[in-house]
């Protein structure tokens, strides 16, 4: 029953992910990658990371893509145009790399961790039982992972600067 | 167990975002193709999460942050490249081509 849902989401991610990468208008694609961004959450959810999932919901359903939505409006992007797709030859070309490409990932998805460094299962649920659902993200990221935390906000400040100085009017 | 049916979805999800990025000539949606990509690698992290440790929901999160640091910066130089151009389709961006 879990896995047969977990494939529902699956398929609902594939098949928005497919129109958001086929639909000619900008402001169609972005409402279709957050219909797979929604999707993604609620795998998070059976995958025993609730607060990733109310975090993917928040940031990338929410913030950034109305990021995204906000500069294709500013920019006029919404009319419909010529498609942007390209040609034939570049069609087939981008098929046929993106097939190899998938060829590579199944064989890859068919490795598996070697059982000595694997938890035994209902450990990540048993911890979050234990000490909560963000309790259980939050000592280690502000524990063995401080240092790494901390270079992020330094990555964000730069982006923040970045943005800034490349949105000024004169550059 | 899910790790199987996760891995095969991240693998589809990247493979179209991948496909996305060849196909497509708009930088917007070329842009919205590559968050794609990163969502698909979440999945796989979240799903050897659930075996390996918590440390791959920790990295989830930074994939996150740098996310929105790529979305800010990136689309700011869209913008900028549209006030030169008027455009924002890749075959005009060819400064360094002539």
């Amino acid at each position: 029953m879990t896995v047969t849902i977990f494939w529902i989401f699956g398929v609902i991610a594939w098949v928005s992910a497919l129109l958001c990468i086929t639909r000619r208008s900008p402001v169609a694609s972005a409402l279709w990658l957050v219909v797979t961004m929604f999707a993604l959450a609620a795998m998070f959810v059976q995958l025993d990371a609730q607060f990733i999932a109310a975090l993917q919901v928040l940031v990338y359903a929410g913030a950034i893509m109305v990021l995204f939505l906000f500069v294709i409006m500013l920019l006029n992007l919404g009319r419909p145009g010529p498609t942007d797709i390209k040609g034939p030859a570049g069609l087939a070309m981008g098929a046929v790399l993106a097939a190899l490409l998938l060829v590579q990932l199944r064989v890859l998805a068919n490795a598996r961790p070697p059982d000595a460094i694997q938890l035994p299962a209902g450990t990540i649920a048993d911890l979050q039982a234990h000490q909560g659902m963000v309790a259980a993200v939050a000592n280690p990221l502000f524990e063995a992972y401080l240092v790494p935390f901390e270079i992020a906000s330094l990555l964000l400040l730069a982006a923040i600067v970045g943005a800034v100085v490349l949105a000024k009017r004169k550059l | 167990m899910l790790l199987g049916p996760a891995l095969a979805i991240s693998a589809v999800l990247f493979t179209l975002g991948v496909a996305g990025v060849l196909l497509r000539r708009n930088a917007i949606v070329i842009f919205m193709c590559v968050e794609l990509m990163l969502n698909a690698v979440n999945l796989t992290f979240v799903a050897l999460a659930q075996r390996l440790g918590m440390g791959g929901q920790i990295f989830v999160f930074f994939v996150m942050a740098v996310a929105a640091a790529e979305a800010g910066v990136g689309l700011a130089i869209i913008l900028a490249v549209f006030r030169h151009k008027q455009s924002v389709r890749l075959q005009d961006m060819n400064l360094l081509k002539d």
